[in-house]
């Protein structure tokens, strides 16, 4: 029996300049540049390590719009077997919790699997809480900030994670699910023949219609306890005192700030 | 709770362009004179409100309200590691005092470990009213799975408003297991918090990567469960104790896990920026890791610490324990010098309550000075040089 590993990815916006614009109070920012959160892609490496040692099938989901099936594309020509698109207009307004249980829906769906892999965080959202979530969800146990696999078979894993100020190594029983620490691997391109090999492929979508679930109120806005009341740029807390000038003058005033508060 | 709902006898092509402006998230697709919403709709109604009237409705469905008045007390979660407590706990304690003031309920802290004699001693002293200990053998190391057990067994028992856990890399963990475990709502690493008459808990936390904050509430859902960052908030001041003991039977609770601890390894302890007093923080503006020497005479003198920003951790130069920032670590020092940061929104929040903030930048609307007291509009290259003049010639190099 071969291993099945999920890789769980996600379209963000490939800039962080969001800006409120200060009288209509609207969001302004560039949605069509987008890429695939970068957290991720050592996810999906570390499943196409996997996937060379053991010969596992590794697939690759995400949720979102009909667009987001760019990222999938990347997962398919960087190495993953198959993808999934999670797409309904039922979906739409989740917050972790409605998105980590529509994922677990998701996951159900496409029946056995061993190994669900998600990056750390996103860059968006940057909570590090869908990947635990959805392990709750489906029951199994998690092990977050994986930095190196060191054992991989159908009945469990040996892994080491990274905290702060420690490591952990730990044995896991299969099915499970890791959420993997960037900067570990180097996540590799995609190839142009793989890309040749999947022009005719068709990812499918998924929509809720498919999920074991059907419960309207357990997806999206009304699955979502959290909501936003009002979004707002930081706010300027103090007075700050500007001082322009010659190189000169600056290193001398900023002496002068530093002895007056007595630093120096 | 609900959707938006497009009245399409009133799109044109005109009204579909004004909206896909409108919408930040670009839900709206307009083809064959239709316009629908996609799944990447949030419901914020902007559409509803800055909108052409009447066009987009936003369509109520709500679950039947809660009584909240059943759900009382604000708990802090007090993480452990070898029963030592992570003092983001105290730090929340602090926090859920305040709060609590408001809607006059009772602060609680939960302690798991195996012995959790001094941990309680400490929140005693800070002045929780209650302090509820699941200690046993089994509870030795951090396991998600029976730690879990542990909480919900509190929640169900107790029906608590609030449940506070530190956004450490534990916590991080931990949180969205119990998130899911009680069906409820979580907020990651909240930067402010306050609380309604209701008892509704405020969120304030930066969104949509990083640039603007939100505020989010958890209107129909307990517990109401957020994550703190670590020096976000000031330990209580310490009180003669009052307040209670409750040691909850452990014995019923599952310990099974599916998780087998092999090897804990400690990493060799670097200095810890966030304990620091006077900071130099180093961005981007620095071109090469040889032209940070330009700033050991102005850090010798102050005996600074030295942190960067995530740029620099990328590039290797750093260590990412000395990154500021909610990626990285959240300071509060008497003294922060910024050299050749612009400030993005989460370093930003990882620094800003620093008491003295002295900024040097070549930009005169960067981001970063609008937090700072002294904004010094100036290149790193030509100032720091002077600085290191000036340093020599009054003799303290």
């Amino acid at each position: 029996m071969k291993l099945k590993i999920i890789t769980c990815i996600k379209q963000v916006p490939a800039s962080s300049n969001v800006q409120v614009d200060p009288i209509t109070g609207v969001l302004l920012r560039d949605g069509n540049n987008v890429k695939m959160n970068p957290y991720d892609l050592y996810g999906l490496e570390t499943a196409f390590q996997m996937k060379e040692r053991t010969g596992a099938i590794v697939s690759a989901i995400t949720m979102g719009p009909p667009s987001a099936t760019s990222v999938l594309k990347e997962a398919l020509y960087m190495g993953a077997d198959e993808a999934a698109l999670i797409t309904d207009r039922k979906f739409a307004g989740a917050d972790v919790l409605a998105t980590s249980y529509t994922i677990s829906q998701m996951i159900r769906h496409m029946g056995e699997f061993d190994v669900v892999i998600c990056g750390k965080q996103t860059t968006d959202g940057d909570t590090a809480q869908v990947g635990p979530e959805m392990a709750e969800f489906l029951g199994i146990p998690h092990i977050p900030y994986v930095k190196e696999i060191i054992e991989v078979n159908k009945d469990y894993l040996i892994v080491k994670s990274t905290y702060e100020q420690y490591e952990e190594i730990v044995q896991v029983k299969t099915p499970c699910l890791l959420t993997i620490e960037k900067g570990y691997n180097t996540p590799r391109l995609p190839s142009y023949l793989r890309k040749q090999q999947y022009r005719d492929y068709k990812i499918e979508m998924v929509t809720l219609k498919q999920f074991e679930d059907q419960d309207e109120s357990h997806y999206g806005l009304n699955g979502s306890p959290t909501q936003v009341d009002e979004i707002f740029s930081p706010s300027k807390n103090h007075e700050v005192k500007h001082l322009v000038g010659s190189s000169e003058e600056l290193a001398a005033k900023m002496i002068e700030i530093l002895k007056e508060s007595r630093f120096v | 709770m609900g959707y938006i709902k497009v009245n399409n006898e009133k799109v044109t092509k005109e009204v579909a362009s004004e909206l896909m402006d409108i919408c930040p998230f670009n839900a709206f697709e307009y083809t064959d004179a239709y316009l629908s919403i996609n799944a990447s709709c949030r419901v914020c109604k902007l559409c509803v409100k800055k909108g052409p009237k009447g066009v987009c409705e936003f369509i109520d469905d709500s679950r039947p309200k809660i009584d909240k008045t059943i759900y009382r007390g604000i708990a802090v979660y007090i993480e452990q590691r070898n029963n030592k407590a992570h003092e983001v706990g105290f730090e929340l304690l602090g926090k859920a005092q305040e709060i609590a003031k408001k809607t006059n309920e009772p602060v609680y802290a939960i302690v798991i470990a195996k012995d959790a004699s001094k941990i309680v001693e400490q929140c005693l002293s800070y002045g929780v009213d209650e302090v509820f200990v699941y200690q046993d053998d089994a509870y030795e190391d951090f396991n998600v799975e029976t730690y879990t057990n542990a909480v919900e067994h509190f929640y169900k028992k107790y029906q608590n408003n609030v449940i506070l856990m530190g956004s450490t890399p534990q916590g991080r963990s931990f949180a969205p297991r119990i998130a899911a475990r009680l069906r409820t709502g979580l907020t990651a690493d909240c930067t402010m918090l306050d609380i309604t008459e209701e008892g509704d808990l405020l969120q304030i936390r930066p969104a949509f990567g990083g640039n603007i904050m939100a505020k989010i509430n958890t209107p129909n859902n307990r517990p109401q469960l957020a994550t703190i960052r670590y020096k976000m908030f000031n330990k209580p001041d310490k009180v003669v104790p009052f307040g209670k003991v409750t040691y909850e039977e452990t014995g019923n609770l599952s310990k099974e896990s599916t998780i087998k601890m092999i090897e804990k390894i400690e990493k060799p302890k670097v200095n810890d920026i966030s304990e620091a007093e006077v900071i130099i923080a180093v961005g981007r503006a620095f071109k090469k890791q040889k032209d940070l020497e330009l700033i050991e005479p102005l850090r010798q003198k102050l005996n600074a610490q030295i942190a960067c920003t995530r740029p620099l951790v990328e590039n290797g130069w750093f260590d990412n324990r000395l990154q500021i920032g909610l990626s990285g670590r959240t300071v509060k020092p008497k003294l922060l010098i910024n050299l050749g940061i612009s400030g993005s929104v989460h370093f930003i929040e990882g620094m800003k309550e620093s008491e003295l903030i002295i900024s040097v930048n070549q930009d005169p609307n960067t981001k970063l000075f609008d937090v700072s007291h002294y904004s010094i509009i100036g290149d790193i290259y030509e100032v720091i040089p002077k600085l290191n003049d000036l340093l020599k010639e009054i003799g303290v190099v």
